[in-house]
């Protein structure tokens, strides 16, 4: 194990996580909260000149990492992260308890949405813009960015790349890590600046633009109204859902359209899964909830705008789904599981792992009709690798097991059994609300202490797809080779 | 600079470790998935998997991007028949690897002109061309010829006894008086380029630049020469065996093949007259007593394995044999057999990649100067480029180099410049005119232009 590259990596996160608080600085200096901007100039500051001297320390150290570094790196640099991260909100007293800071940083940076916040608008400036623009980073990943811009990156960066970015399979879409890090995130950025304009467009304030931005572009979820978008024009609400959708699209895809490779990019079958559950989910949505809100238009956008939110786990609402229909509610569930096209910044299992899962499946009772024949899985248009099948498969199980132990921790609270599940469901896949009490209109805050914790974890779990997490915590990991 | 490199045996992966350093975009083909997965993991290089010769294969490599197309897969035939299509579909140049003896002799030409190869290489015959210079001089343990063979740079180790050891290279000049220079000295793990004031130590591995004759006349001067080879004992009948023997008997010299597999000896034998082959397992020592090991003059180790030809060299070493010489491909095992005390090793593999790292800076910035020849010398610590200054340019060309000196960057050495035939060690007084052949020595720098030793004013 390089304990001193990782060392050296987690430096230079510090010091690109003390850089990006200035902005919530600056924006609590423009709305003149004096306390606010001192508070997170002084956490920037020291963040950013700790991280220094760590990576200054390790400068000269051996940069060959192997895939269990890229692991460890990036599962320890998540938690430090998020404990780093919650102490400006601790100290400006937005939160005064250091496990509610906690879990609502990893809320944020894993883009779950999630939020122990009774009422949201008792923010202040400072700490809302600072908790959304988590989403923003914890998006595209910090450890991308920084490859971005640190000029450490050697050819065994991809292993820390790999361990971050969502999917079955990460590839590079250009030869240098560096480069594919700076594409990632320049499209990224084009992205998330466009809807801004799009919400300035529809009378939203620049403030609130960007705070939903962030929340769309990360597909996390935070709000700075208690009802989250349901008091926006019908306007608004269609530009969020359509581009939650957007950021729930493999971003490989949108470089092959700058490239103009449209007939390469068009032929994705994840990406007309994705879109065909969509229509699918949405009509059925409308027909089901139809006869309680009346109006035609109105359901449709309220089914679109749920949809969209729920399979790209942003977790925004325009409506309490709590209130709806059973078929409704099983369907939006359902969605949780899914998630949204691998590469993109959403959750979940990921579109990609269900349509394999399914082949899988579906080979599996061919092999049971017909034993000796002999079938290949095809995805993409290509034969399926043997062990990228099994992987996804054993990534479910992994997965599963996860959720039932995440589930028995915090089953000793006394909620409903309806809570407990989608609480789970909704933090592990990245969702933020679930139904019942954490529903869209409910929270987190009445869970205790430990219950939080374990909810952080299952956050970070299913941000970071289980196994950074999981092997940073594996004592077999840490033994001498 | 977009390059593709396709197929990532040793060659591929050598070459593609050394333009990764280089900073290149990056494309590796290889239709073995375990290949792909392995060498994107440790080069920044994306992988495409398929076969080289298919035009969807290359399309979805990016082939009409590609400035630079490299195909050293281990057929000959595919080779051909990728560059050909890369070239077809856009590919700004082609290398391929073509080391079947047959395809190298006067067909090459033809083939080269028709499939339009920018390059054709031959790992093989490139180490045997090397292994025959240093034959030529054994007292060296390596030597690198630069264009026209009117210059060279000869790195030599000094022993306990050397008369150069103690030397303050300012007294160079006046205790001999060939015109040599010494421009890189390497010690334990650091490499310098020395200035006036450095002393040399027993044990140090130094560079030597000169034209051949003052390079010869400098070691008589020194009693460093030591007699040519005459008898020379080559193990393992590979392809650079039958190269170098071919070139040793051209040159009169008594040359012995052992070769264990007996078809391969047999062919050995039937296409080099004039050599002696001898069927038996080289490893064995009594067949190397028997077939006179210690009336050799010099012994070079070809066979397959790097670890057989370290030990066995040191076998030889042991029996007195005056100049041993072992083929080692791994890097690291190159350090390891330095260390056992082998000083002259060549590896197939470096030289490769030096001739791709030259060629890829050559195409890169060809403007006022282009890169001829390139050396990675010391473990890669230090390089020896040759510039053709194609056209005058302001403050370099037509500048006397005292002038020149005080611009320069650091660790920079200008070490010879050739003018037509005549070479010349550069003096103060010295100026570069287009046409000149340039050495220039550089540790810690990346040159693609010669303006490049020139710091940014």
């Amino acid at each position: 194990m390089n304990h001193k590259m990782i060392c050296r990596t987690l430096g230079n996160i510090i010091t690109l996580e003390g850089a990006l608080m200035a902005l919530p600085a600056l924006c609590a200096l423009c709305y003149r909260e004096w306390r606010v901007a001192l508070v997170f100039f002084c956490t920037a500051a020291a963040s950013t000149f700790a991280g220094w001297i760590v990576s200054r320390i390790f400068a000269h150290c051996d940069r060959t990492i192997y895939a269990r570094e890229g692991f460890v790196t990036v599962g320890l640099a998540w938690i430090l992260m998020s404990a780093v991260g919650a102490v400006p909100l601790i100290l400006t007293g937005d939160i005064a308890s250091p496990v509610d800071a906690f879990f609502e940083i990893v809320s944020g940076l894993t883009t779950t949405g999630a939020s122990i916040l009774r009422d949201v608008t008792a923010l202040s400036h400072g700490g809302a813009f600072w908790r959304s623009f988590t989403h923003w980073i914890g998006g595209m990943g910090v450890l991308v960015l920084m490859m971005a811009i640190f000029s450490d990156s050697t050819g065994r960066s991809i292993h820390i790349m790999r361990a971050e970015m969502p999917g079955p399979v990460v590839d590079k879409i250009v030869p240098r890590v560096k480069d594919t890090a700076k594409i990632l995130y320049l499209m990224y950025i084009g992205l998330t600046l466009t809807e801004v304009v799009f919400l300035l467009f529809g009378g939203m304030s620049l403030f609130e633009s960007l705070i939903h931005s962030f929340g769309t572009a990360g597909t996390g979820g935070f709000s700075v109204r208690s009802d989250s978008i349901g008091a926006y024009s019908p306007y608004l609400q269609w530009v969020i859902t359509i581009f939650m959708l957007l950021f729930g699209v493999n971003f490989n895809l949108y470089y092959l359209l700058l490239l103009k490779r449209f007939r390469s990019a068009l032929r994705s079958e994840e990406l007309w899964t994705y879109l065909g559950t969509v229509v699918v989910a949405t009509g059925i949505i409308t027909a089901n909830i139809l006869s309680m809100i009346g109006s035609f238009g109105e359901a449709f956008r309220q089914a679109a705008f749920q949809v969209a939110s729920i399979i790209t786990t942003t977790g925004y609402s325009s409506a309490d789904f709590n209130l709806w229909p059973n078929l409704s509610r099983v369907i939006l569930l359902l969605l949780m599981f899914m998630g949204g096209c691998a590469g993109s910044t959403a959750g979940g299992l990921k579109v990609s792992r269900v349509c394999i899962l399914f082949k899988g499946a579906g080979r599996e009772l061919s092999k049971l009709l017909h034993p000796r024949s002999v079938t290949t899985v095809r995805f993409e248009g290509k034969p399926l690798d043997e062990s990228t099948r099994a992987g996804v498969t054993s990534y479910f199980a992994v997965y599963a097991l996860l959720m039932a132990a995440i589930f028995l921790i915090i089953g000793h609270e006394p909620f409903d059994l309806e809570t407990h599940i989608t609480a789970v469901v909704a933090c592990f896949n990245n969702v933020g609300p679930g139904f019942s009490a954490v529903g869209p209109m409910g929270g987190y805050a009445d869970y205790g202490p430990v219950s939080k914790i374990a909810l952080s974890a299952a956050m970070l779990l299913g941000r970071l797809e289980i196994y950074p997490l999981l092997l940073t915590f594996t004592p077999a990991t840490w033994r001498k080779r | 600079m977009k390059i593709i490199v396709c197929g990532c045996g040793k060659i591929g992966t050598t070459i593609l470790a050394a333009l990764a350093a280089e900073g290149h975009d990056l494309v590796a083909l290889d239709d073995d998935p375990a290949v792909i997965a392995e060498v994107t993991n440790i080069y920044d290089v994306i992988g495409v998997r398929g076969n080289g010769a298919d035009c969807e294969t290359l399309e979805n490599a990016g082939v009409r991007e590609a400035e630079l197309f490299i195909a050293v897969t281990g057929s000959d035939e595919l080779n051909m028949l990728a560059c050909f299509l890369a070239r077809r579909m856009g590919a700004g140049h082609t290398i391929a690897r073509i080391r079947n003896p047959e395809y190298n002799d006067a067909s090459l030409d033809f083939m080269k002109r028709e499939l339009e190869l920018s390059m054709a290489i031959n790992p093989e015959l490139l180490a045997a061309r090397e292994l025959f210079d240093i034959l030529r001089l054994p007292s060296a343990a390596k030597i690198e010829t630069f264009s026209g063979r009117t210059f060279e740079m000869v790195e030599l180790i000094l022993r306990e006894d050397s008369p150069l050891a103690g030397l303050v290279l300012r007294d160079l000049r006046t205790r001999f008086k060939a015109k040599v220079l010494i421009c890189t000295v390497q010690r334990e793990d650091k490499v310098f380029i020395p200035l006036g004031d450095f002393v040399l130590k027993s044990g140090d591995r130094i560079g030597i630049t000169a034209s051949p004759s003052e390079i010869g006349k400098f070691m008589r001067e020194a009693g460093l020469i030591t007699k040519k080879a005459r008898r020379v004992m080559l193990l393992g009948g590979s392809r650079t065996a039958f190269y170098l023997s071919k070139m040793l008997s051209a040159s009169g010299m008594d040359v012995k093949v052992i070769e264990k597999n007996e078809a391969v000896a047999q062919e050995l034998s039937e296409n080099l007259p004039g050599v002696s082959v001898v069927l038996g397992d080289g490893a064995q020592q009594e067949l190397l007593l028997e077939e006179g090991i210690r009336d050799s003059d010099a012994f070079v180790s070809l066979t397959g394995m790097d670890e057989e030809n370290i030990l066995i060299s040191i076998y030889a070493a042991s029996q007195k044999v005056p100049k041993v010489i072992s083929k080692i491909n791994r890097d690291e095992l190159c350090s390891m057999a330095e260390k056992l005390g082998l000083e002259t090793y060549i590896s197939p593999r470096r030289i490769i990649a030096d001739v791709m790292v030259q060629y890829a800076r050559a195409l890169e910035n060809s403007q006022d100067s282009q890169v001829e020849t390139l050396y990675k010398l010391m473990d890669g610590r230090a390089e020896a480029l040759e510039f053709l200054v194609k056209q005058s340019s302001e403050g370099l060309t037509e500048t006397p180099l005292r002038e020149l000196a005080v611009n320069m960057k650091p660790n920079i050495l200008m070490a010879g410049i050739i003018r037509g035939r005549k070479t010349i060690v550069p003096g103060g007084e010295d100026v570069i005119l287009p046409g000149d052949r340039v050495i220039v020595l550089t540790s810690g720098h990346r040159l693609a232009d010669l303006s490049d030793i020139l710091a940014a004013r």
